[in-house]
């Protein structure tokens, strides 16, 4: 046996290419699947990079999501975790809490209410594309394609007022910025709290056709509950999305073979998403898990109370389960990738975001046949440091 | 091939209905799994068996003793 490496003492999340994640993550998982990771609070917990171990510590009902008991594999998020959750918030909540809020949602998310999405996302899509098109290039795709569409979806399901975006854009991407400090989230999130209860107490008073309204409506949750899965599903419907279509162009655009393919192949669409999905990874760091009893995972002891975060961008690139995964390949199976999750907390908005992309980025290569980026590619600026990875701003031309 | 589905784990993802919609839906209501066809015809069984596995909350199980 060789000598391991030295144990980590921080999460790495700087990248040396754009697309690919850090190194570090790939040369830990060809070491040990699942290692000893010290979190930033002295913690000796655990880093899992490998597939199967990923899948199998997130369909396990042994472990737990919960903020207080969770240690943080970064320095700056440690005291937050102390922080009461909100009502509602059920991403952090274990059975049967978690499982008693997100059934009162399930329905609305279903494969079949996201196809009758179809044709209102295709609208919002079409009207993006036709201001883009009167304002002329260059421009930035982020600011006029990316996040208005899923910004516009999320609002109208919500009845959140889109007029008031520059609020809730600003604090969700304060709160998902891994460098801000403990004050600027606290404010950030309670601010937009806030700015949520008193949007629930007017649906009360005045209801409209839409989900917030529609959880008013059924009496079984208080105000702040309400507040606290509007607050989960504005920030997760909106800013994964957004950087899915940023980064995604971008991809794209530095591939261009693969783009054609996206362009011109109605049928290749679908899967082309998915291979999206799973080499971008966007979720930069975890899911991150506590054990609440002794569990083994694949030979290794994973004691009650250590800590465990996950990186699915490494998981998603494992070869034992994607052949040549470093590479992007729009015709290959995807299917299986880790990018939504996996277990009970796998993404609740999975199949709103599949059919956006599935609209959205064809329709943007068709519309703009010669879409192209206006700066060199090193120069895109790069969320490197926010939960959510992708691109701060995509200047192109066409 | 008989396919179980314990509506109670189900975490109305819908990776069932989506990989597999001549054979899985979801409800209405709450979202969570129905089986349109409990016993699938032995052609769809590599599908099915793909559905099974990709349900995140492992609400679905096969029962293939008689194949
Ligand atoms: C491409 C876009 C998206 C990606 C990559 C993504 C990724 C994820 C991941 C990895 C999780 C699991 C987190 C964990 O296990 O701790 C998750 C959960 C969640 N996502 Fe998404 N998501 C996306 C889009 C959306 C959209 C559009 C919505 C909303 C409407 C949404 C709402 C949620 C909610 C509510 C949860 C929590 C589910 C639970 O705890 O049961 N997501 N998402
Ligand atoms: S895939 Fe599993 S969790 Fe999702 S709807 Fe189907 S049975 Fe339920």
């Amino acid at each position: 046996m060789t000598e391991a490496t030295p144990r980590l003492s921080t999460f790495p999340l700087a990248r040396e290419r754009t697309f690919d994640p850090p190194d570090e993550l790939a040369r830990r998982r060809a070491e040990a699947p699942l290692q000893r990771m010290t979190y930033g609070d002295g913690h000796e917990g655990w880093l899992a990079t490998g597939y199967a171990e990923s899948r199998a510590i997130l369909a396990d009902a042994r472990f737990s999501t919960r903020p207080e008991l969770m240690h943080s594999a970064l320095p700056q998020r440690v005291e937050l975790r102390r922080d009461p959750l909100p009502p509602g918030f059920f991403l952090q909540m274990d059975p049967p809490d978690h499982t008693r809020y997100r059934r009162l949602l399930t329905g609305q998310f279903t494969v079949r209410r996201m196809k009758q999405l179809e044709p209102r996302i295709h609208d919002i899509t079409q009207s993006r594309l036709d201001a883009m098109e009167r304002e002329g290039a260059p421009a930035d795709l982020v600011r006029s394609f990316a996040l208005p569409i899923p910004s516009l979806v999320i609002c109208e399901m919500l009845g959140v007022p889109y007029e008031d975006r520059e609020k809730f854009q600003h604090d969700s991407s304060v709160i998902l910025d891994l460098e801000a400090s403990t004050d600027e989230i606290r404010t950030a999130m309670y601010d937009l709290l806030a700015y949520l209860s008193e949007l629930v107490a007017a649906k009360r008073k005045d209801p409209g056709d839409d989900m917030l309204s529609g959880l008013a409506a059924s009496e079984e949750l208080t105000d702040a509950e309400i507040a606290g899965m509007g607050l989960l599903l504005l920030i997760a419907g909106h800013e994964t999305t957004a950087n899915m279509l940023g980064l995604g162009t971008f991809a794209l655009l530095t591939n261009p073979r693969q783009l054609a393919v996206v362009r011109d192949d109605p049928d290749a669409v679908e899967n082309a998403v998915e291979e999206l999905l799973r080499y971008l990874s966007i979720l930069h760091i975890g899911p991150t898990r506590t054990a609440l009893e002794d569990v083994e995972i694949g030979g290794t002891l994973i004691r009650a109370g250590e800590t465990v975060t996950l990186s699915l961008g490494a998981a998603n690139r494992d070869p034992e389960r994607f052949e040549g995964g470093d590479t992007l390949d729009v015709t290959r199976s995807a299917q299986g990738h880790l990018s939504f999750g996996h277990g009970i907390h796998q993404c609740l908005g999975q199949q709103l975001a599949r059919v956006e992309m599935r609209i959205a980025y064809p329709a943007l290569l068709r519309r703009f046949p010669g879409l192209r980026l206006a700066v060199p590619p090193e120069e895109v600026p790069m969320r490197a440091t926010s939960a959510v990875y992708g691109v701060r701003r995509l200047p192109v031309l066409w | 091939m008989k396919i179980k589905a314990d509506t109670g784990r189900c975490v109305g993802a819908g990776m069932c209905a989506l990989t597999l919609p001549e054979v899985f839906d979801q409800s209405e209501d709450d979202g969570t799994v129905e089986v349109l066809d409990p016993e699938p015809p032995a052609e769809r069984a590599a599908a099915v068996r793909r559905a099974v596995q990709l349900c995140p909350s492992g609400a679905l199980s096969l029962d293939s003793i008689e194949e």
